[in-house]
């Protein structure tokens, strides 16, 4: 009776490298995405009240006030100026 | 395909960017190596972003120019001052810009009633930026310079928008370096420097004809000296002199997404978690409505933002044994603040497809509650409301 011998793990996918291949696949399939909001029905898209941040200096002024108060900060959408002043 | 080479070339851009540093040759180990790094990081952005291959073009920002009013005051604060912003294109593939902002603050806040005199100071900053349109994608430099009396800001950045899938999709990628100087009110020999690292990338997504959606994560890093020179920290009631840790770096995420109901009017909510390694983490709400009247005469926006965070790991209201690290920095505590804001846009002049200006108005106001930050005077928790004001005409030509 011969005992069954163990086999080596098979070592698993690194989650690097699983992020990496879904990221590659999901770009891949991307290509053969045929635009399914053609250009002509951005119209609503483009105006401005779409655009809640649409003045830049006013936006830049209120992230001024969130930035010296609060420590969170980043992923805004809006360019600090990298004051550090309180 | 082209889109393939876009992303990929600028993520090899951005991962060498944030990667170990390179072999040192003789000239990156000189001075001019953080210029060089900067500069390697900015070309594999580029690099990646010229690789595309689409003939459709990006669009250029609009040119304008805007006159602000603005103004906040709250909790003893108040600062108010001019904002100017003028851009204009240069031909079809360029737009620069220039801008100018002054903050006059009067600050009689808690942390300075309670350890120091009041005072005024005015702070300037000047900004320039330069846009530049190459088939897909759209390219920005900016630097800016921020000076007051005690502290000195610096900044340059660049950033990627890059059309992809028949402009579907946008991929944003986004790289800033900060160098500040912290100076010290009658101490001219007191220096310190505080650098920064911004790294960006977000994704904003067509979903139907009348919705679009982002993802955005930005990541800053801080080294150097990241307190207040004239901050104290408690122990056992006694005043000391406040220790930050000398390197931070944090993390945000964002999600946003927003919706046309009909022609007049839109919705858009917004969440941010934020993560940092001094123990910071932070939520985030936002949600606004917008709508025209009058045959678009009028563009009315509301919105309510709501904030919350928990305390920094070296934070306390009052120590009861000396750390290395100490901090009684109430933006480091745990707090959440409530905000109400409404806009109102008139467009008192419009010639089509020449010029239009507008006449703006935008009220806040917030609402800030702290938790384990107490008035020494009271010995309650401080709370205090503000409002934030901001006057301004723009055009558009």
């Amino acid at each position: 009776m011969n005992a069954e011998r163990p086999r080596p793990a098979r070592p698993a996918l690194a989650p690097r490298s699983l992020l990496a291949l879904t990221l590659a696949a999901l770009l891949l399939g991307g290509c053969a995405i045929e635009p399914w909001v053609k250009p002509y029905e951005r119209e609503r898209l483009a105006d401005p009240i779409m655009k809640p941040e649409r003045d830049m200096l006013a936006e830049k002024h209120h992230e001024h006030v969130y930035d010296v108060r609060e420590a969170a900060r980043g992923a805004t959408g809006v360019q600090g100026g990298g004051c550090g002043c309180n | 395909m082209a889109a393939i080479e876009a992303a990929t070339g600028a993520a090899t851009g951005t991962a060498t960017g944030a990667a170990a540093e390179p072999a040192p040759s003789a000239l990156a180990r000189g001075p001019l190596r953080p210029l060089l790094r900067l500069a390697s990081r900015l070309a594999g952005l580029l690099g990646g972003m010229l690789a595309t291959g689409h003939a459709a073009a990006a669009d250029l920002p609009e040119d304008r120019a805007d006159a602000v009013y603005h103004s906040y005051t709250g909790g003893g604060v108040t600062a108010n001052g001019p904002a100017l912003l003028l851009r204009k294109s240069i031909d079809d593939a360029f737009s620069v810009s220039g801008t100018y902002y002054v903050d006059s603050v009067s600050n009689a806040s808690i942390d300075v009633v309670t350890t120091a005199s009041r005072y005024h100071e005015t702070r300037i900053e000047r900004g320039a930026g330069l846009d530049y349109v190459y088939r897909d994608a759209l390219i920005s430099l900016a630097a800016s310079n921020s000076k007051e009396p005690d502290y000195t800001a610096n900044s340059a950045s660049l950033d990627v928008a890059q059309d992809v899938f028949g402009g579907m999709t946008t991929i944003n990628l986004g790289y800033s370096r900060g160098w500040d100087t912290v100076g010290k009110h009658g101490y001219p020999a007191f220096s310190a420097a505080a650098n920064h690292w911004q790294y960006r990338a977000g994704v904003t997504q067509i979903l139907s004809p009348r919705w679009l959606a982002s993802v955005n994560l930005e990541t800053v890093s801080d080294e150097g000296y990241l307190g207040s020179p004239y901050r104290a920290a408690r122990v056992f009631g006694a005043a000391v002199p406040e220790t930050d840790p000398s390197t931070r770096s944090s993390r945000a995420l964002a999600v946003r997404a927003v919706g046309s109901i009909d022609a007049a009017s839109s919705v858009r909510a917004e969440y941010r978690y934020f993560w940092d390694t001094w123990d910071i983490r932070a939520n985030t709400v936002e949600v606004g409505y917008s709508r025209y009247v009058e045959q678009q005469r009028w563009l009315l926006d509301g919105y309510l933002r709501y904030y919350k965070q928990s305390h920094a790991s070296f934070y306390s209201n009052d120590f009861t044994t000396e750390l290395t690290y100490m901090s009684r920095n109430r933006q480091l505590s745990t707090f959440d603040d409530l905000g109400l804001g409404a806009k109102a846009t008139y467009s008192a002049l419009r010639v089509p497809a020449r010029y239009e200006i507008k006449l703006n108005a935008a009220l806040e106001r917030l609402r800030f509650q702290y938790s384990d930050f107490t008035d020494i005077r009271t010995g309650k928790n401080y709370s205090f409301d503000a409002t934030v004001l901001e006057l301004y005409v723009s055009a558009t030509f």
